[in-house]
C-alpha cells in the first residue's frame, strides 16, 4: 500500500482548511509542502502525522509507532535536559539500544555538548535541531516536520537539512512544511498549497515545466497586474508567452496564485 | 548626508563582543540586506542604528548626526513581531501611531479593516508597513519583512518596499532567507559580530564553490558521504559537499564503489553563509 492522502477535504466549521488534496508520501523522498499562512500546511501535516481530524477522503499511513511528528515551534520539553528529551522519546517508542544513535544524532546536530542543558535554555536553532533529532531517533517510516527550519540561522538550517536528507537516504518518507521557496528547491517533490487547494505538485523540474506561459526579467513591466519586483527590475508573467528565461519555483508559486485570483474574479 | 553611517562600531556585553568594528553606509534610495547567522550581531547592530543602544566604540550617524529623538522621527521600523495592537482595527492602529509620531498624515488600509488579530499574516504585514511609513520616513528598518506569507503576498510587500526606495528612502532589511536577500541591491554579510563580505550577491559568493554529486542513487551517495563533521546537504537529488576539495569527495565515493558525476559548482548564498561562518 502506498502511503499518502487522496481527495482529502478538511473543514473547521465553515472554513475549508483543505480541499480535495491528493499526495503520495514516497519512501526515500523529501517532500516539501509549500505555502503561506492559511494555506493548509499545518492541517495536512497533522493528518499525515496521524492526528485524528474529521475529514473526507482517504488517508493511508504507516502503522502505530512508525511516524514521527515535529510540530511548529515545539516538539521538545523545555524543562527536560537535551539528554532527557532523547530518553523520553526512546521510552515512548519503546526503543532498544538507542543510546549510540542518540549520541550520533546530537553530534551531527552540533548539540552533543549541551546534553545536560535544559531544552528551554537552548537557542532557537538548537531547539529545532533537538526536535529534529528526537523525530529521527525511532527511525520512523514517515517523518513529518512542520516549519522546522523557520527562523533558524543558516548554519543550523544546514545541520537540519543534513538530518532530513539522512532520514530520506535511510528510506523514510519525509514531509517538510515551509513558506520559503528556496527551501523547496532542496526537496525531491514539491506540493504548492494556497487556501487549502493544491496549485501544483511534482518534482521541482516538473512543477517548473508545468507553468503556463513565461516569466521574463524586464526593466519596466508590460502589464503591472502580472508583474512583480525583483530588486530594481521586474519579473513579468506573460500567460501566452512562448520563449522566456529560466523559471524558479518562486515564479511558479506566484503565477499559480495570480491564476487562482483571476479565476475567482 | 547619508541616512546611515556605521563607523567602526563595536558593542560589548561584558566579555562578549556582539558587534566587532563594523563599517557600512546606506545611500538614499538603496535597499541593503543585512544577512547572517543568528548571533551574528544583526539585532545588536539594528538596536544601535535605532538609537536604543550605545556603541562601546565607534559611532553611528543618522543623517550625519548622532541618533537623537529628532533623527529617530525620520526612521520607520517594522520589527519581526510587527508591533501592532491586535485588538484594534488596522485604521485604529494607523491613527494611534500617527498621533504618537505627531504625523498629520494617516496611511490608508487597502482592504479588510477588521481587528488586526483577525487578519491574515500578509494583511498584518502590509498594515505594519503602512503604520511604519505614514510619516514618510527617510530610513526604513525592516526585520524579515515577508516571513511566513504566501509568495504572491510577498511580491505585494516588495512592491511597497521598492516604491519607498524609489521615492528616496534608504532601506535596511535584516534577513537570513535567500528569497528576501535576492531583493536587495547590496548585501552586508555578518558572522560572529564582524562583516565578512559585502557587495552584490555575485560579489558575496565570489569564487566560493561546493562539490556537487549527481547519481541515479543520491541516497547511497549521501549515506556514503554523510560522515563525521562534514558539511553536506541536499538539493533535490543532488548531494552537495561544502569546504572540501573535489578529489577527496571523489576518492571517498570511489572507495564506496559508487559511480557518479562529480563537479565543482558555485555556492548558493546559504552555503556561502555557512562557509564564511566556519
Amino acid at each position: 500500500m502506498t502511503w499518502g492522502v487522496s481527495k482529502l477535504t478538511v473543514r473547521f466549521g465553515h472554513t475549508v482548511a483543505l480541499s480535495n488534496v491528493s499526495m503520495e508520501f514516497e519512501p526515500g523522498t523529501v517532500h516539501a509542502v509549500v505555502g503561506g499562512d492559511g494555506a493548509g500546511k499545518t492541517t495536512l501535516l497533522r493528518i499525515a502525522a496521524g492526528i485524528g481530524l474529521p475529514h473526507e477522503g482517504s488517508v493511508h499511513l504507516p502503522g502505530p509507532g512508525r511516524i514521527s511528528y515535529v510540530p511548529p515551534d515545539g516538539g521538545v520539553f523545555a524543562d527536560l535536559t537535551v539528554d532527557e528529551n532523547m530518553q523520553f522519546i526512546a521510552d515512548a517508542y519503546k526503543l532498544a539500544d538507542w543510546q549510540a544513535r542518540a549520541d550520533e544524532l546530537l553530534d551531527r546536530s552540533a548539540i552533543a555538548e549541551f546534553g545536560g542543558r535544559l531544552a528551554g535554555k537552548l537557542s532557537g536553532g538548537q531547539r529545532r535541531k533537538l526536535a529534529g533529532s528526537m523525530g529521527l531517533l525511532p527511525m520512523p517510516d514517515l517523518l513529518v516536520l512542520d516549519e522546522v527550519t523557520t527562523g533558524v540561522d543558516p548554519v543550523s538550517r544546514m545541520d537540519l537539512w543534513r538530518l532530513i536528507a539522512a532520514a530520506a537516504a535511510g528510506g523514510a518518507a519525509v514531509l517538510v512544511a515551509t513558506s520559503y521557496l528556496d527551501e523547496a528547491e532542496r526537496a525531491g517533490r514539491v506540493l504548492l498549497l494556497h487556501d487549502g487547494a493544491v496549485l501544483a505538485s511534482g518534482s521541482p523540474d516538473e512543477v517548473r515545466a508545468a507553468m503556463k506561459g513565461t516569466v521574463t526579467d524586464v526593466a519596466e513591466p508590460e502589464d503591472p497586474a502580472t508583474a512583480w519586483r525583483m530588486g530594481r527590475r521586474w519579473r513579468q508573467w506573460l500567460p501566452d508567452g512562448v520563449s522566456g528565461g529560466p523559471v524558479t519555483l518562486e515564479d511558479v508559486a506566484i503565477v499559480s496564485e495570480l491564476q487562482t485570483n483571476r479565476g475567482a474574479r | 548626508m547619508k541616512p546611515v553611517s556605521v563607523l567602526g562600531v563595536t558593542r560589548q556585553f561584558g566579555d562578549f563582543t556582539a558587534v566587532d568594528n563594523v563599517d557600512f553606509e546606506i545611500d538614499p534610495g538603496e535597499v541593503v540586506g543585512l544577512v547572517g547567522a543568528n548571533g551574528a550581531g544583526k539585532t545588536t547592530l539594528i538596536r544601535m542604528i535605532l538609537g536604543l543602544l550605545e556603541p562601546t566604540a565607534g559611532s553611528v550617524r543618522l543623517f550625519g548626526k548622532a541618533p537623537s529623538r529628532e533623527e529617530r522621527r525620520r526612521i520607520g521600523y517594522v520589527p519581526q513581531n510587527l508591533g501592532l495592537y491586535r485588538d484594534l482595527t488596522a485604521t485604529e492602529n494607523l491613527e494611534f501611531r500617527a498621533e504618537a509620531f505627531g504625523s498629520h498624515h494617516v496611511g490608508r488600509v487597502e482592504e479588510f479593516d477588521g481587528l488586526v488579530g483577525d487578519m491574515s499574516l500578509g494583511m498584518q504585514r502590509r498594515t505594519a508597513f503602512a503604520a511604519a511609513t505614514q510619516h514618510d520616513p527617510e530610513l526604513l528598518v525592516l526585520d524579515e519583512p515577508t516571513s511566513g506569507v504566501s509568495p504572491l503576498s510577498r511580491t505585494r510587500l516588495w512592491n511597497m518596499i521598492r516604491e519607498r526606495a524609489e521615492g528616496g528612502a534608504a532601506v535596511l532589511v535584516s534577513t537570513h532567507y535567500m528569497d528576501e536577500a535576492e531583493q536587495a541591491d547590496r548585501l552586508v554579510l555578518m558572522s560572529r559580530g564582524k562583516v565578512v563580505a559585502a557587495g552584490v550577491l555575485d560579489e558575496i559568493i565570489g569564487d566560493l564553490t561546493v562539490v556537487e554529486v549527481n547519481t541515479e542513487h543520491w541516497d547511497i551517495a549521501f549515506a556514503a558521504l554523510d560522515t563525521g563533521s562534514r558539511l553536506i546537504t541536499l538539493a533535490g537529488t543532488s548531494v552537495r559537499v561544502l569546504g572540501e576539495p573535489l578529489d577527496s569527495v571523489a576518492n571517498e565515493l570511489r572507495t564506496a564503489g559508487l559511480e557518479a558525476d562529480i563537479r565543482t559548482v558555485p555556492a548558493t548564498l546559504d552555503e556561502t553563509m555557512v562557509l564564511l561562518d566556519s
